[in-house]
C-alpha cells in the first residue's frame, strides 16, 4: 500500500448572493463603513498609459441585463508587466498601478464601468507575445461559482489574430464575444463590451 | 560546487523557455468541478438563466492567472475585522456574540499568507442593510454586517460579530437560509479567486437550502460547516467558531530568494 497523499480539497463555492455589495461595495449597498474602499478607478495621475474606459453589460438567457452583478478586473500595466512578484518579466513595474478593481453593475441600468488604462502586450511562458488584455471575474446572484473570462481590444486586430488563447477558442466565430468595442465619447477612450451568459452570442469562459 | 548551477539547470535552452520564466513558475492545480456547484442548479432558480450553457474553455495557466492583487495593511481601517464596533452608533449590535476563525490554506496544506479576506452577513434578525433588502425583521442601527482582515505570515485570520439570522427568500415559497456568513478570498493568484459562505454546526436548515444543496459532494457541503469551538470562546463574552477555508494548490513558484524552493 503506497503513502496517501494527503492533498486538501478546495473550499466549494458558493454564489454571492444579491448583497454581495454589503461585504465587497458597500456604499452601493447605501452604507459608508469602511475608511478605505476598493473601487471600479485603477488609475492614479501618476499612472502612464492611455486613459481608457471599460463599459459593458451582462446579460442574462433573456437577454436582460443583470442588474445586481459584481464584476473585479485584474490587468498587466502599459508596459505589460503584473504588479505580483510572480511577474519577473522586462516592462517596468508601477508601483502606484495595484491593475485590480472591482464594480457593481447600477441597480437601473446595469451598466458596469472601470476606469483604467490599456494594457501592453504580455510575454507569455514559451515566450510568445499575447495581445493586450483584460482578465475578468464574474459573480453575482445565481452564478454557483465565479465566471472566469477576458476582454481584448478591438484596434488590436494584428495581436488579436495572433493571441495565442484567442486561437483555441473554437469555432473562431465565437472569438468575438471577448473583443471590448472601441470608441470615442466626449473626448475620451470607451470600450464596449457585452457578456453574455447564456445563448447564440454566449460569451467564452475559461476554466483557468 | 558552482553557485550558479541551479541557476544554469533552469536557463536550459532544450527547455525552449527564456528567462525570466522557469520550469517552476507556479501554476495552479486543476480545479476539481465536481466538489463545486454546476452552474446550472435548477433547484436553486436563480441559476436557471444566469448558467453558461457551453463547456468552459480549459485554460493552462499563463502569467495573468497566477498573478494577482496585492493587499496590505495600509489597505485595512482598525475596525474592519470588528463588526461589533465598526458600525456601532450607540451601543453594542443584538444578538450572540461569536468569534470566527481559522486558517486560509492551498490543497498542498500550506497557509496562505497576508491575503485578503472579506466578509458580510445579515444581523441578528436575519435582516441585510442593504437597500434591496425588505424582509420584516428590523434593521440593527449598530451593525453594519461587513468587516474584512489580512491573514497574517502562517494564513490566520480572525474576526468578531454576532450570529446572523436565519431568513426566508422567494426560492420555494417556504425555501430558508440557514445562519451564514459570506466569504470572499484572494489568495496569491487571481486563479485562486473564491466566493462561498460558512454555516453553522447543528443549523437544521442545512440539510434542507436549495443554495447550499447546489453542493454535489457532501463531504464538500460537510466542509463550509463550521463547528463550535469552545477552546477559543471568550469566557463570559463571546462563543468561538472555527472555519479553514482551502485555496487551490500551487506548484511550486521559483524566486531569486529562495532558489532551494519553497
Amino acid at each position: 500500500m503506497p503513502q496517501p497523499l494527503n492533498y486538501l480539497k478546495e473550499t466549494a463555492s458558493q454564489t454571492a448572493g444579491p448583497y454581495v455589495h454589503i461585504g465587497l461595495i458597500p456604499a452601493m449597498a447605501g452604507f459608508d463603513i469602511f475608511e478605505k474602499n476598493f473601487s471600479n478607478v485603477l488609475v492614479t495621475p501618476n499612472t502612464k498609459g492611455e486613459r481608457i474606459t471599460l463599459e459593458g453589460r451582462v446579460l442574462d438567457g433573456t437577454g436582460t441585463p443583470l442588474r445586481d452583478v459584481l464584476l473585479e478586473i485584474w490587468q498587466a500595466n502599459a508596459a505589460g508587466r503584473y504588479n505580483h512578484p510572480a511577474d519577473r518579466s522586462a516592462g517596468a513595474l508601477e508601483q502606484e498601478f495595484r491593475g485590480w478593481g472591482r464594480a457593481g453593475s447600477d441597480f437601473d441600468s446595469g451598466l458596469v464601468s472601470f476606469e483604467t488604462i490599456k494594457p501592453g502586450a504580455i510575454i507569455d511562458k514559451a515566450g510568445r507575445k499575447c495581445a493586450p488584455h483584460v482578465n475578468v471575474w464574474i459573480v453575482a446572484r445565481g452564478i454557483n461559482i465565479g465566471l472566469n473570462t477576458r476582454l481584448y481590444f478591438s484596434d488590436e486586430e494584428a495581436a488579436n489574430a495572433a493571441d495565442p488563447v484567442l486561437n483555441l477558442v473554437e469555432p473562431p466565430v465565437r472569438r468575438k464575444t471577448l473583443v471590448a468595442t472601441r470608441s470615442e465619447r466626449a473626448g475620451k477612450v470607451v470600450y464596449a463590451f457585452t457578456i453574455n451568459l447564456q445563448g447564440p452570442e454566449e460569451t467564452v469562459f475559461f476554466d483557468v | 560546487m558552482n553557485a550558479q548551477a541551479p541557476f544554469a539547470a533552469l536557463q536550459d535552452p532544450r527547455l525552449n523557455r527564456p528567462e525570466p520564466f522557469t520550469p517552476r513558475d507556479g501554476g495552479f492545480f486543476q480545479r476539481d468541478r465536481s466538489i463545486h456547484p454546476p452552474a446550472h442548479a435548477p433547484g436553486y432558480k436563480s441559476s436557471v438563466l444566469r448558467s453558461p450553457r457551453q463547456a468552459l474553455l480549459s485554460l493552462e495557466n499563463s502569467i495573468s492567472e497566477i498573478t494577482g492583487p496585492v493587499f496590505g495593511q495600509n489597505d485595512l481601517g482598525p475596525l474592519d475585522n470588528d463588526l461589533i464596533r465598526n458600525y456601532a452608533k450607540d451601543g453594542d449590535p443584538v444578538g450572540e456574540r461569536i468569534i470566527v476563525h481559522g486558517r486560509v490554506l492551498d490543497e498542498t496544506g500550506r497557509g496562505v499568507p497576508n491575503t485578503l479576506v472579506e466578509f458580510w452577513q445579515a444581523n441578528a434578525g436575519g435582516r441585510y442593510r442593504h437597500k434591496k433588502d425588505t424582509y420584516l425583521a428590523p434593521i440593527d442601527p449598530n451593525f453594519g454586517g461587513c468587516g474584512r482582515a489580512l491573514t497574517d505570515d502562517t494564513g490566520y485570520y480572525y474576526f468578531r460579530t454576532v450570529k446572523p439570522g436565519p431568513y426566508p427568500w422567494r426560492n420555494y415559497v417556504n425555501s430558508w437560509r440557514p445562519a451564514h456568513i459570506h466569504f470572499s478570498v484572494f489568495g496569491s493568484g487571481f486563479a485562486q479567486r473564491l466566493i462561498t459562505q460558512m454555516y453553522f454546526e447543528g443549523d437544521p436548515l442545512i440539510p434542507v437550502c436549495p443554495i447550499l444543496t447546489t453542493i454535489p459532494d457532501k463531504d464538500a457541503l460537510d466542509r463550509l460547516v463550521a463547528p463550535l469551538d469552545l477552546n477559543a470562546s471568550t469566557p463570559f463574552d463571546s462563543l468561538a467558531y472555527r472555519f479553514d477555508i482551502v485555496l487551490r494548490g500551487q506548484r511550486s513558484t521559483y524566486f531569486e530568494n529562495r532558489s532551494e524552493g519553497n
